[in-house]
């Protein structure tokens, strides 16, 4: 048994037998959502709140379903009906929130490292779910979990991540858990769109950790390449807000660069499958009738979200720390 | 207990299962894992040699309704619940390999009602060495084992140990 969960802040901090040991649990709590009743007494009790600063219908609503089927109590908070309009900062309300003693806090916020502070401050156990551009860690282990129930293993398996990667949290918590499990990653994207040396600074993230030391990575600015005998391919979301500063120049040539459409698709497996985190924007990253056909998975990984977030908001709660 | 006075207990286990039900019809085994799993298979093979009658079993995992989640040192492995008939006005024989405090019985019997409403849930051990703690009793039992608290039975069935008995071995201190 891997050493128990504290806190999910990020993939960085996990060690391949705690990826397992999530993912196998999820596997678990899958058959509770098929039920006619969806809900089991496992943490009865227990108080979980969701802390979102920033805008999320499909992983708060996850997070929400995934406790109130363990039933957990539930209670999300979203900043703009909160007292950060009233200026408390974050400080004051992670206090606030710790006195009235929750057992899990889920946050979302535009920093990175909210989640890091917000652990320091409680002793409520915090999952991260989003900061800034840089970890999701939960999007991460659905999209694992999602991979495996159309692939026999994660190792050696080629996955192609294309589209906004410099501002994508899912596309850094994927290349890390994807690398730590084996898998050959291949980022894509204009190069605008992807940080100078972003295999390089990864990798050195994952130098504290030996089992991620070695894992390949690679970035291309030509997405045939990156598609070429793809087992996966994982659109990300081009960031509309963004393009008044101007990463590309035309949504028009960016789908015809960098799109996914039906034709693009016979470079990679024929048995490949296509992902992407959500929310999507049709005929901007991905063509329409690929998004619906048959070899996307993406409402499957909604499905396994629930799952997932089920298997961690468990292991966090359940058992004593053998080091307390 | 050797492997053959096992096996003639599973053999009697299935016959009054069977005779107490007056035949197999809307009857149902349901393994507590992870050890009653092989034991309900066996009891299913048993029943099918004699009265030629398959009839459905499935594996229930108590752990997400156990009492004691919050107190346990270690988290539990959760393993996944199979049941692929539905359960609503048939009867169910729970089968676990030891019967104790009767709270994994109690948890069992929580774990199933969230499946639907039986017409009755009955229980079969192999093994009983009493020290209830709920009021559980067992409706078949292979065989009542006198024992104090710093015993342990251990019963090892060769699908999951790669051996076949029941001890009783004092427990290390």
């Amino acid at each position: 048994m891997p050493p128990k969960i504290k806190h999910l802040l990020g993939i960085q901090d996990l060690s391949v037998e705690q990826i397992r040991l999530i993912l196998e649990t999820a596997e678990s709590f899958r058959e509770i959502s098929t039920r006619p009743i969806k809900k089991v007494p496992t943490l009865r009790g227990k108080t979980i709140i969701n802390l979102f600063f920033e805008a999320s219908t499909r992983t708060r609503t996850s997070f929400e379903i995934a406790a109130k089927r363990l039933s957990a109590d539930a209670i999300n908070i979203s900043a703009s009906t909160s007292s950060v309009v009233k200026g408390e900062t974050l400080h004051d309300t992670a206090q606030n929130l710790q006195a009235m003693a929750p057992d899990v806090i889920v946050i979302r916020h535009s920093c990175s490292g909210t989640p890091h502070q917000l652990a320091r401050i409680c002793s409520a156990a915090v999952v991260n779910a989003g900061d800034g551009a840089h970890e999701h860690p939960t999007q991460a282990l659905l999209d694992g979990f999602t991979i495996l129930d159309h692939k026999e293993t994660l190792q050696g398996l080629k996955v192609a991540i294309v589209g906004d990667i410099a501002h994508s949290r899912v596309a850094r918590s994927d290349c890390l858990l994807l690398g730590k499990m084996g898998a050959h990653v291949t980022v894509c994207g204009p190069p605008t769109l992807i940080p100078p040396h972003f295999d390089k600074t990864l990798r050195l993230v994952g130098q504290t950790n030996a089992s991620v030391a070695q894992q390949s990575l690679r970035v291309t600015y030509d997405m045939n390449e990156a598609l070429e005998d793809a087992d996966v391919v994982m659109m990300l979301r081009i960031q509309l807000e963004r393009q008044s500063e101007a990463f590309f120049p035309s949504i028009r040539e960016y789908f015809r660069l960098y799109g996914l459409s039906a034709e693009r698709m016979k470079a990679a497996k024929p048995d490949a499958i296509i992902m992407h985190p959500g929310p999507i924007n049709r005929g901007v990253e991905i063509a329409s009738d690929v998004a619906d056909g048959p070899y996307s998975v993406i409402l499957d990984q909604v499905t396994s979200g629930v799952a997932v977030r089920m298997a961690v908001l468990f292991l966090l709660t359940g058992g004593k720390d053998e080091s307390d | 207990m050797t492997a053959t006075e096992m096996e003639r207990a599973l053999n009697r286990l299935a016959h009054e299962i069977v005779e107490r039900h007056r035949g197999t019809k809307n009857l149902a085994l349901i393994g507590i894992r992870r050890r009653g799993v092989p034991l309900a298979e066996r009891l299913a093979k048993t029943i099918l040699d004699f009265e030629k009658v398959r009839i459905p079993v499935g594996y229930l995992d108590i752990n997400l309704y156990r009492d004691d989640l919050s107190t346990v040192s270690m988290q539990p492995v959760i393993q996944s619940t199979e049941i692929h008939f539905p359960i609503a006005n048939i009867s169910i024989v729970l089968v676990d390999d030891v019967l104790y405090t009767g709270r994994t019985v109690r948890a069992a019997m929580d774990a199933l009602l969230d499946y639907g409403r039986p017409k009755t849930i009955q229980l079969c051990v192999l093994i009983d060495r009493g020290h209830r703690e709920l009021p559980i009793e067992a409706n078949y039992i292979g065989k009542f084992v006198q024992t104090t608290d710093n015993e342990i039975i251990e019963v090892k069935l060769t699908e999951i140990d790669q051996q076949e008995g029941v001890m009783l071995v004092e427990k290390l201190e």
